[in-house]
């Protein structure tokens, strides 16, 4: 999950990082309170989960109030690459001496941590890597050891932080990672890393990214989650334990098992491009064991959706058998037309593995004029298209 | 032979009791798997009967090694205890630890990944968020269903368990000598290199079906492996070609970050390392059986 900067501000403060002070508002009224506590000259900065915002328009100084309302009013609202500013942060304006780059991230490649630090800071660091290299220090941080004070001051000497500011990097080093593995994050990037004109060296910036595997023992990251942004079907399915990603197409999919699922949206957008380019609706991996009333959650989620045209259902019967998820596909139609949600669009369903023959003979049995066998999933994907197709 | 897990191995499993646990610890014992017991210290001493079959509950894994001469272990148990668990399996050397728990906060895998590198890797680690490893009519630890192929040539090894499950039903007639299941993670233990270097050593593996999926570098890394070290005929499948960047699909590793973790990527550089990459699972597997019956 990644956080807004607010977010991110907010959760450096609280590990004693150095941050300026700030608030987030969702109206000018909320944005003129803030403005007012804080005093003076504020920056008031669109919060979106995409980057170049600053070009777009989504970043601008106030002197006083009432500047910042005008600025709230013109940054609220605006579209930032496809993303529509809900919020904006006001936060104390630094005079900013040099911008430094400082993260902690996942290295996947090597199974590790990573600490990226640069003295050239405040742009984008992938950038910088690819022009100039050498002025990217990457240090490999031993998971179980961590970050004390003798590693955060091989980071300083690595990435050759000047020295008057060496000490304060060193004690932000220690408290990012300190922060990095208190909140189980997978990202903590701090771009830029800045020394002002007093001399101080503050967190200008705040990327995080949390790990939602770890939500057990971070029952206050769940309100970080913004429910605004989040897809009313992707909301309503992570209500029912669903694994849900909507995406824009016309062919709803469930199938069992994520690489299948992956699979199944694959063969049907190839199949898609010789039936109007129709595609994918959806992403629904309902799992091993996949139970009537499992089955049920999942079409009803994949048939409110109104862009679906038709369903593939594309399950391999592993631990499963076929006879029960044929089973749980008559009971879930059954028990949404219980639910009064009367099912109108075609089902494609392919069987295969653990008890074909006998779920597929259940298929046949129950003879719903909307479910159509297919077995091989190539020749299912196709005629999913060509029904998503005829019905558009 | 088979890699890694043979009719020798002797196979205890951590979580035994729990329902996962002992609903697949009886799984394998039908597979045939030579299960020796469970590991749980709050019920140390008791035994648990599996249709006929009572398996002893020991008190720690090092215990279990002692008494049974257990060389693999299945690990069940939920996420919040998985690292103390795999920490437990590398202190007792345990040669091979196979974690099927999905949901492991990726912090915890880096901790006992690190600690297995630090105690000079003793313990081969599979997973976690993985289905296991089966030696068809040999022996079964994790969760793949026995009953879809039997034994032969072709060895594989991939990040998701359906789609293992689906390539070793399409390519039963020829059979395989091990199937990997490695896990859909960010941090997984073993990779597809290390099973691709096992199965070019293996005499009864003849052929090698790799299975990738989007997010990481994982099988560009194993295309320059395959180029430099593998001379047995390899075939790869990659699934999410048209998964939208920066959405996690259902597996926690299973996003494209930017530019980088795409399946056009990962079948570029398969391909330029000379791997037949197929579009779809049932064409990978025509590719495979074209390669089987030639060669």
């Amino acid at each position: 999950m990644d956080l807004y900067e607010y977010q991110g501000r907010d959760l450096f403060e609280r590990h004693g990082l150095p941050v300026l002070a700030g608030g987030v508002a969702e109206t000018p009224e909320e944005a003129r309170a803030i403005a007012d506590r804080l005093g003076g000259r504020v920056v008031v900065k669109a919060q979106v989960k995409v980057g170049g915002r600053g070009k777009a328009g989504g970043v601008k100084l106030a002197d006083g109030p009432e500047e910042a309302v005008a600025r709230a009013t013109d940054i609220l609202g605006m579209d930032i690459k496809g993303h529509t500013v809900h919020r904006v942060m006001l936060a104390e304006t630094a005079d900013i001496v040099e911008e430094y780059y400082f993260s902690y991230l996942l290295d996947r490649a090597n199974r590790t941590f990573l600490c990226i630090a640069s003295v050239a800071g405040g742009m984008d660091i992938e950038q910088v890597a690819a022009e100039t290299p050498e002025r990217v220090a990457k240090i490999a941080i031993d998971a179980n050891k961590g970050v004390d004070e003798a590693t955060a001051r091989e980071i300083v000497a690595a990435a050759r932080f000047p020295a008057e500011v060496a000490d304060q990097v060193a004690d932000i080093a220690v408290k990012l990672w300190k922060a990095f593995v208190a909140e189980d994050a997978t990202l903590v990037e701090v771009n830029p890393l800045a020394k002002v004109a007093d001399g101080r060296v503050l967190c200008l910036d705040a990327k995080v990214t949390l790990d939602e595997n770890a939500g057990f023992r971070h029952p206050d990251h769940e309100a970080l989650v913004d429910q605004s942004a989040v897809d009313p079907l992707e909301q309503a399915a992570k209500a029912k334990d669903l694994n849900y990603v909507k995406l824009d197409g016309e062919v709803g999919i469930i199938g069992n098992g994520a690489g299948l699922v992956m699979s199944t949206l694959d063969v049907v957008a190839y199949a898609g491009e010789e039936h109007g380019g129709v595609k994918p609706a959806n992403f629904l991996d309902i799992g091993g064991g996949a139970s009537a009333a499992v089955m049920a959650n999942g079409l009803e989620i994949v048939l409110s959706d109104p862009s679906v045209k038709s369903v593939f259902v594309n399950v391999f019967g592993g631990i499963t058998a076929c006879d029960e998820v044929a089973n749980g596909i008559i009971q879930a139609l059954a028990l949404l037309e219980q639910r009064g949600e009367a099912v109108a669009k075609p089902l494609v369903v392919r069987l295969d593995g653990n008890n074909a023959e006998a779920g597929r003979a259940i298929l046949d049995g129950a003879a719903n004029p909307l479910v159509e066998r297919v077995d091989t999933m190539d020749g299912a994907a196709q005629r999913a298209a060509e029904l998503a197709a005829a019905g558009v | 032979m088979a890699i890694w897990l043979t009719k020798d191995s002797k196979v205890i499993v951590q979580g035994m009791t729990g329902s996962e646990g002992s609903k697949h610890t009886r799984r394998m014992l039908a597979a045939g798997t030579n299960v020796v017991g469970g590991v749980n210290p709050r019920k140390a001493g008791t035994t648990v009967d599996f249709d006929g079959t009572a398996l002893p509950v020991f008190a720690s894994v090092a215990d279990a090694m002692k008494e049974t001469g257990a060389d693999v272990s299945v690990i069940f148990v939920p996420p919040q205890f998985t690292k103390a668990a795999v920490v437990e399996a590398i202190d007792a050397e345990i040669p091979l630890a196979v974690v099927i728990t999905e949901g492991v906060p990726v912090h915890d895998t880096a901790a006992f990944w690190a600690y297995n590198v630090a105690k000079g890797q003793k313990t081969r680690i599979i997973g976690p968020n993985c289905p296991g490893i089966a030696s068809p009519e040999a022996s079964n630890a994790g969760i793949i269903p026995a009953d879809i192929t039997p034994a032969g040539r072709i060895g594989l090894v991939s990040k998701s368990g359906t789609l293992t499950y689906q390539l070793m039903y399409e390519l039963r007639d020829i059979g395989f000598s091990t199937c990997v299941g490695i896990g859909g993670d960010p941090v997984i233990g073993t990779t597809h290199i290390d099973a691709l270097a096992a199965f070019q050593d293996d005499p009864e593996t003849e052929a090698i079906v790799m299975i990738g999926e989007i997010g990481g570098d994982a099988e560009e890394r194993a295309a320059a492996f395959i180029k430099e070290n593998v001379t047995k005929p390899v075939v790869a499948y990659i699934a999410g070609f048209t998964a939208p960047p920066g959405k996690t699909m259902g597996h926690a590793g299973a996003i494209i970050s930017g530019s980088s973790g795409t399946a056009d990527a990962k079948k570029a550089a398969l391909e330029a390392a000379g791997v037949r990459v197929g579009k779809t699972p049932s064409e990978t597997a025509r590719l495979m059986r074209e390669i089987v019956k030639n060669g």
